[in-house]
Formats: structure tokens, sequence, C-alpha cells
């Protein structure tokens, strides 16, 4: 079957993410395809390069990386929330002048259309949130 | 992409408070132009979303209730508000925005876009969606 | 199949588990994760509006959560324990899913 998620809160603050983690990873090994994540609202924050916990704890940033990396997973920050939130890709850096970018690897930063297509695509929507 | 799927937004949150209202009244405008069956709920705080006299310039945000009557232009119409999150806070559907729409069919008629339903109605139609999105 | 619905709030700090029992329908799933999983266990405040919920609908709750808060002891009866496996499966067998975030 072919699944779409939906996270609606950052890393850390709230247990959503990795919920959604837990969740993509339980479905790929099911055997399902998962078509896109949509990261929207604080969820965007999943996608900075630049979070630093400590050793002892879940890098969460690294791991939805690591995944995609694994499974071609598609991870979308929505553009309008992103811009918001400061996180920022080569194309927005460029676009807005700002001094640098932050997304991390397997992360892309796209519109809101891509999560309305991830409705219309999918078999199953799942949001996570707060 | 010819599917056209019944997409439900559910919608608790209140304004201002936090961002979930604002951003889910991006999507549904986005979502829009896909040209799918778009209802919207609102249920619990949401229904603040549609009080009428928002007057935001005391916490320097923008007011974006002006929003919601621009619906009806995206053919956006089915506008559920569940009765008893109204009676839960002592609202009625006066203390909310009229929201219209102009039916093309007939000469472009001016109808109301919002239904108070039940909650059991709620659940029916919710039963009946392709896709809900939670906000 | 019909409605999955995903609760994650504590019945005992928000009202999303209320709002679920309110407006999901009869023969529809209701499943517990995160904080909603506290909804699932016997002697609170709010088993009797679960168990009532239960004649008529089906309630899971994920077991990860269960055993993160150290409820695992305390889940009433008539109550099914998933894992992930288990929510993706439950996912496919129904429809769609309302997630009361």
């Amino acid at each position: 079957m072919k699944l779409s998620i939906q996270v609606n809160e950052g890393p850390y603050q709230h247990q959503a993410t990795d919920s959604a983690y837990n969740f993509t990873k339980a479905a790929i090994e099911a055997g399902h395809e998962i078509f896109r994540v949509f990261f929207y609202h604080d969820g965007v924050n999943n996608g900075t390069r630049y979070t630093t916990p400590p050793q002892d704890d879940r890098n969460i940033v690294d791991r939805w990386s690591e995944l995609s990396a694994e499974h071609d997973l598609d991870l979308v920050l929505c553009v309008a929330a992103a811009q918001r939130r400061g996180l920022v890709d080569e194309g927005e850096q460029e676009r807005n002048k700002k001094d640098g970018n932050n997304i991390a690897p397997g992360f892309r930063i796209s519109g809101l259309g891509q999560l309305i297509e991830a409705g219309i695509q999918s078999d199953r929507l799942v949001v996570f949130g707060d | 992409m010819s599917v056209t799927k019944k997409f439900l937004y559910v919608n608790r949150r209140a304004p201002y408070g936090t961002i979930y209202a604002w951003e889910s009244l991006e999507v549904v405008l986005i979502g829009a132009a896909f040209e799918q069956d778009v209802a919207l709920a609102f249920v619990d705080d949401g229904v603040y979303q549609l009080a009428k006299g928002q007057d935001t310039k005391g916490i320097g945000m923008k007011n974006f209730s002006p929003t919601y009557s621009a619906l009806g232009d995206y053919d956006i119409n089915k506008i559920y508000v569940e009765k008893e999150s109204l009676e839960a806070r002592g609202l009625t559907l006066e203390d909310l925005q009229h929201l219209v729409w102009e039916d093309e069919d007939e000469d472009w008629a001016e109808k109301d876009s919002i239904q108070v339903v039940t909650s059991a109605e709620l659940a029916d139609l919710m039963e009946q969606q392709d896709v809900v999105l939670s906000f | 199949m019909s409605m999955l619905h995903t609760v994650n709030k504590s019945p005992f700090e928000k009202d999303s588990m209320n709002s679920c029992l309110r407006l999901s329908a009869d023969g529809s799933s209701i499943l517990l994760i995160e904080d909603g999983v506290f909804a699932a266990q016997e002697g609170t405040v709010v088993s009797d509006s679960v168990k009532e919920a239960m004649k008529s609908k089906k309630v899971y709750a994920l077991q990860e959560d269960i055993n993160a808060r150290g409820v695992q002891g305390k889940v009433m009866d008539g109550i099914e324990l998933v894992d992930y496996a288990g929510f993706v499966k439950l996912v496919t067998e129904h429809d769609k899913v309302q997630s009361w975030v």
C-alpha cells in the first residue's frame, strides 16, 4: 500500500516526530511504499542539519536523513512554514539573500501542494502532531 | 492527476494562540487549486476561528479572519460547524461570520456555506471522506 | 473497514479523547498513542466513558507508549495492545485515519 505521513511538530519538544519515524520505519519493514513525508508547522524544524543533541540521545534529524538515504524517502519541508522558521536550502538562500543554509541531507523544501498531492496519490495519509 | 477525492479539513484550534488555524487555512487555499471535493469542519475551539468581530490590532498579529469569507470564491462551500462545540462555548450561529457562496447552477444565487451539524451527523460525514487532514 | 482514529493526548490534560469519542461513528476504531495511552488505564476518572465507547467501538493502545510510561499492568480488559507493526496494520485495514492532534 502507498502511505504518506504528515509531521506537525519539531524535534525533541514533542513525541510526534519520534512516533512518525517509528511508524514510517515499521511501514517500510512491512513492505509498504512511503510516497512522501511532509513536514508542516514546527515540523519543518526536523530538517535542520545544525541539530546537535547530547551523544546519549537520539539524533532525530540524522535518523530521518539516514532513513531517506536507505529507502529513497521523499522528505518535504513546507516552504511557507520553513521560511517563517528559518529553514533554508540553497535555492531559498539565493532567493531571499540569506548568508547561509541549514537544510539536512535527504530533505527538500517545496510547496503545500506537495501535501495535497500526497493526499491524492496515497492510499492513506497519517498525521502526527501535538 | 484526474483523481477526485473527498478531502476534509478538521479544525480544532482557536486562532492566534497557536499558528495551526492560520497554517491550516493556507493548506485549504493552496489545496483549492487541485480541484478536489473539499469540506471544512470546525469543532472544539476551532469554532472560534469563524467568530465575528476579531480585532487583532492590540496583539500585533495579522487578522486572517476575513480570508474565510473568500472561501466561497474558491468553490469551498461545505463548512460544517459542530453544534455541540458551539453550545459548549455559549455560542450560536449568530456569533459567527456569515459565509456565503454563489451557485453557478442557480443563476449565481447566494447561499450559506456554513451548516451547523450535530456530533452524530459530523461523525457520519467524516466516515464519508477519503482524506482527513487534522489541524 | 471504517475510520481509524488516533488520540495522542492525556485525557487528564486535554479534551481530545472526549472529542474523539463524541465524533467517532459506531463501528470505528480508536488507537491510543503517546500520552493518549493513559486513557487505557483501569480505575481512572475516564475509565467508565472509555468502557462505554468500547460497546460500539474497538479501542487499541500502542504497547511501546504504554511501556514507556510504566502503565503496563494497568490496562483495562478489552483494550487490545498493538506494536508499531500493528499500528501500520490498523492504518491499512481502515479506509482512512483521523488524528485527534
